[in-house]
């Protein structure tokens, strides 16, 4: 059977998936559970419990040889099936090939420099990703994997073959830390982040600010030890935590204020990164 | 009250603008030129519309005079020797706009500035140019104050363009209008990004695809080698010439007269067509012959206009609302194939009837009028600017409008543009916007402009104004610049709030 791939969605246009414009694809599924996640229905894949099919009020959803059938064209857009989830899962999510995305993608040229794979975890799909991206490559688009960190990369090695970088999160520094904000495991990061960094498919790190809940100062430190010299040359964005879209113990925690930013922007030029970036 | 009592007597315009508005009326007393009984039939019908050039013209519409050529000789005329240093040729510059007319009585075109000004900067450090450059710009917001008025830039990277850019995203003028001349391979993406940068910080400057538009008009001897300039809302004019006069049919009107498709396409617009383009040489040869224009001005005896380098606009209007009218509700233009394919039909007709006809003084046009999608002025709201899709009905992807643009702007020789307000978070991703600008020129997209969605700065039909002068207008106030009354209108008019912003 071909190979497919749960995919949430693909947005034409996006500015802030990576450099230039590029089309953004979203697979639904994840393998660690963040406690600021903004977009939580992306996090598991449908179990079929059946709630939210009954609730839809555009009838677009049905059952269909046990799972649940999301009808695109007669879907109003209204969320209700993700309000109603106990699961963290979204039943709007369609399974395609690498080929079928691929003409998707393709049908944005030449307005699109590249194509970013993000998620929910998009190295789950590595092998789906491969695929996708020998495709683009082939036709002159850049491809780019946006990951938490949390999937060996050292067992996709083909895949990094036809990516030119990863946008990496590096979500905490110490071991602790990361699994109470992540539920993951925060070596499998490092060795990503070595591993990436000696290849030289580092696109950009980013590190959320979460007052509170992780230790920036740890990780700009961290990273800047384990990358060595290739600091200078890395780009560092630092996010703020935003409540919008969180679910959970952060539904309603602050961002970081202004000048804690600005520290830390200061702190990571120190560490010698060569271009850090607030967001 | 008579219409020069009320000119007189206005508490919302300026003197300058009630001598403006006096001298149209007073113009329009006169009959000179003829019309026959078909165009005026369609006249009285809004199908046709002479733009209110005013009934007997005694001064080209659009006037790009060579300022090289000027800043190279100076002027017997105006008493000017030729400038050595920077100084003196903005002097001269700020002298000869007083000097230039046009239909809105003020220069449309202030010239190709940054190839202007770069052989007059060596010496000068940035920071003794810039407040020169600043002042030079304000000069010309609060003098022509009409954001009809022009100036181009590129497509080459110049020290003068760089810090023309940086001048400009400092002073926040509505006048002049930058149209950045874009051509991949010889635009640096260095300067293009800066370009960029400029435009999400103050709606300047719009971009053309020179490529596409270089090759329009037979350079002038001695003069620019792409011998094109873009002035006041987008047109594509000869440099060292310019355009006799712009009329245009309203197609949206023209629908309303319309039986069928069938009988818009081939009775009522080849004889509107027809009727505008005799129109139009009984204008220009009254200009030409009667006028005694060419025949006086120090423009035309010192070589920076040639009456033959003038060409004549044929424009066009309200595609949007045309097809409306003749499909009916379900075949929305700009998304509907059906819908497209009859506007592509209607302009393929047009334009091969403009292209057949024999037009008098048209030299630089090979003896033809040039086609121009007119973007349409004042508060209609009938009338959806040229070719464009109507606010509040563009499609989805925004990809997919601008392949709809470059499919209806193959037929514009003399100027087609578009407008989009973009999501403010672009200026972090200028990259973005390029990549946007060098897809939509590769698939023959002639002319794109951006303003920032959250800016004061917003463009109307192609000119600016500032959101804030609008809102004075509104209220009963004189404002200076008088694109501020037309912007008004048309803004509220047209919803031109609710554009769909792109690249978010
Ligand atoms: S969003 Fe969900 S609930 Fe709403 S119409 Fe679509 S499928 Fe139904
Ligand atoms: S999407 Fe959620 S609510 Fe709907 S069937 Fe799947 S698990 Fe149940």
């Amino acid at each position: 059977m071909e190979l497919t791939a749960p995919v949430n969605k693909v947005i034409p246009f996006s500015l802030v998936d990576g450099p230039g414009s590029r089309c953004s694809v979203f697979l639904q599924g994840c393998n660690i559970a963040c406690a600021y996640c903004h977009n939580p229905e992306t996090q598991n894949l449908c179990l079929g419990c059946g709630l939210c099919v009954e609730q839809c009020p555009a009838g677009a959803l049905s059952w269909e040889n046990g799972r649940v059938r999301w009808d695109k064209d007669a879907c109003v857009q209204c969320d209700t099936c993700i309000h109603v989830c106990p699961h963290k899962a979204s039943p709007k999510i369609e399974w395609l090939t690498p080929g079928e995305v691929f003409e998707t993608v393709h049908s944005y040229q030449p307005f699109i420099r590249g194509v970013t794979v993000s998620g929910g975890e998009c190295m789950l799909r590595a092998d789906w990703m491969r695929e996708l991206f020998a495709l683009c490559r082939a036709a002159g688009l850049g491809t780019l994997i946006d990951s938490n960190g949390c999937v060996p990369f050292e067992e996709h090695l083909d895949l990094l073959d036809v990516a030119d970088g990863v946008m990496l999160d590096v979500k905490a520094w110490d071991e602790g830390t990361f699994a109470r904000l992540t539920s993951g495991d925060v070596c499998v990061v490092k060795r990503n982040l070595a591993l990436l960094a000696e290849r030289n498919k580092i696109e950009e790190l980013r590190i959320v600010v979460v007052p509170g809940w992780n230790d920036p100062e740890a990780t700009i430190a961290g990273i800047a030890d384990a990358l060595g010299e290739k600091t200078a040359t890395t780009k560092l964005k630092l996010i703020r935590f935003r409540r919008f879209g969180v679910v959970g113990a952060l539904a309603n925690a602050n961002s970081p204020t202004d000048e804690r930013m600005s520290e830390l922007e200061a702190l990571a030029r120190e560490a010698g990164f060569g271009q850090v970036e607030l967001r | 009250m008579s219409e020069f009592m009320d000119i007189i007597t206005a508490s919302n315009l300026t003197y300058g603008q009630k001598l403006i508005h006096l001298a149209q009326a007073a113009e329009n007393c006169e009959h000179p030129i003829p019309t026959t009984p078909e165009f005026d039939w369609f006249f009285e019908r809004d199908a046709i519309c002479d733009m209110h050039e005013g009934n007997a013209p005694y001064r080209p519409r659009y006037i790009c005079c060579d300022m090289e050529r000027f800043a190279r000789q100076g002027s017997d005329f105006l008493r000017l020797d030729a400038p050595d240093n920077l100084d003196d040729l903005l002097m001269n510059l700020q002298i000869l706009y007083q000097n230039v007319p046009s239909v809105t009585g003020r220069p449309v075109y202030v010239g190709q500035l940054d190839r202007l000004f770069d052989p007059y900067l060596d010496g000068l450090s940035d920071e003794e140019i810039l407040p020169r450059f600043k002042r030079f710009l304000n000069y010309i917001d609060r003098t022509v104050a009409s954001g009809y008025c022009h100036a181009n830039l590129g497509p080459e990277d110049t020290r003068a363009g760089r810090l023309l850019l940086q001048a400009d995203a400092e002073v926040q003028n509505a006048v002049p209008n930058f149209t950045l001349k874009y051509e991949e391979g010889i635009t640096p993406d260095d300067f293009a990004r800066l370009a960029l940068k400029t435009s999400m910080a103050c709606a300047n400057p719009a971009y053309a695809n020179h490529r596409m538009h270089k090759h329009t008009y037979a350079a002038p001897v001695d003069g620019p080698a792409d011998g094109y300039t873009v002035v006041s809302c987008y047109n594509v004019l000869p440099i060292r010439g310019g355009a006799y006069c712009l009329d245009r049919v309203k197609l949206s009107q023209l629908a309303d007269l319309a039986t069928s498709p069938e009988h818009l396409l081939n009775e009522l617009l080849p004889n509107a067509t027809g009727a505008l383009l005799e129109y139009m040489d009984a204008r220009i040869k009254f200009l030409v012959e009667d006028s005694n224009f060419f025949q006086t001005s120090f423009l035309v005896r010192e070589g920076l206009i040639d009456r033959d380098r003038f060409v004549g606009m044929f424009g066009m209007i309200g595609m949007h609302e045309c097809i409306e009218k003749l499909l009916g509700p379900g075949h929305v233009y700009g998304t509907d194939p059906e819908a497209n394919d009859l506007a592509d039909q209607i302009m393929t007709k047009m334009t091969a009837q403009v292209q057949a006809w024999d037009a008098p003084y048209s030299e630089i046009g090979n003896g033809r009028y040039m086609m121009h999608a007119q973007a349409g002025f004042g508060d209609q709201t009938s009338s959806t600017p040229g070719v464009r899709i109507r606010v509040g009905e563009e499609p989805e992807v925004f990809f997919d409008h601008l392949r709809h643009c470059a499919r209806m702007h193959r037929f514009f020789k003399a100027g087609v543009s578009d407008i989009f307000p973009v999501e403010p978070t672009a200026a972090q991703n200028v990259d973005a916007l390029l990549d946007v600008i060098k897809g939509a020129f590769a698939i023959d997209d002639t002319y794109l402009s951006f303003y920032p969605s959250d800016s004061d700065l917003v463009r109307i039909t192609g000119f600016l104004v500032k959101r804030s002068e609008m809102e004075k207008f509104a209220r009963g106030e004189a404002v200076l610049a008088d694109t501020s009354h037309d912007g008004e209108g048309n803004w509220r008019a047209n919803h031109l709030a609710d554009r769909k912003v792109r690249l978010g």
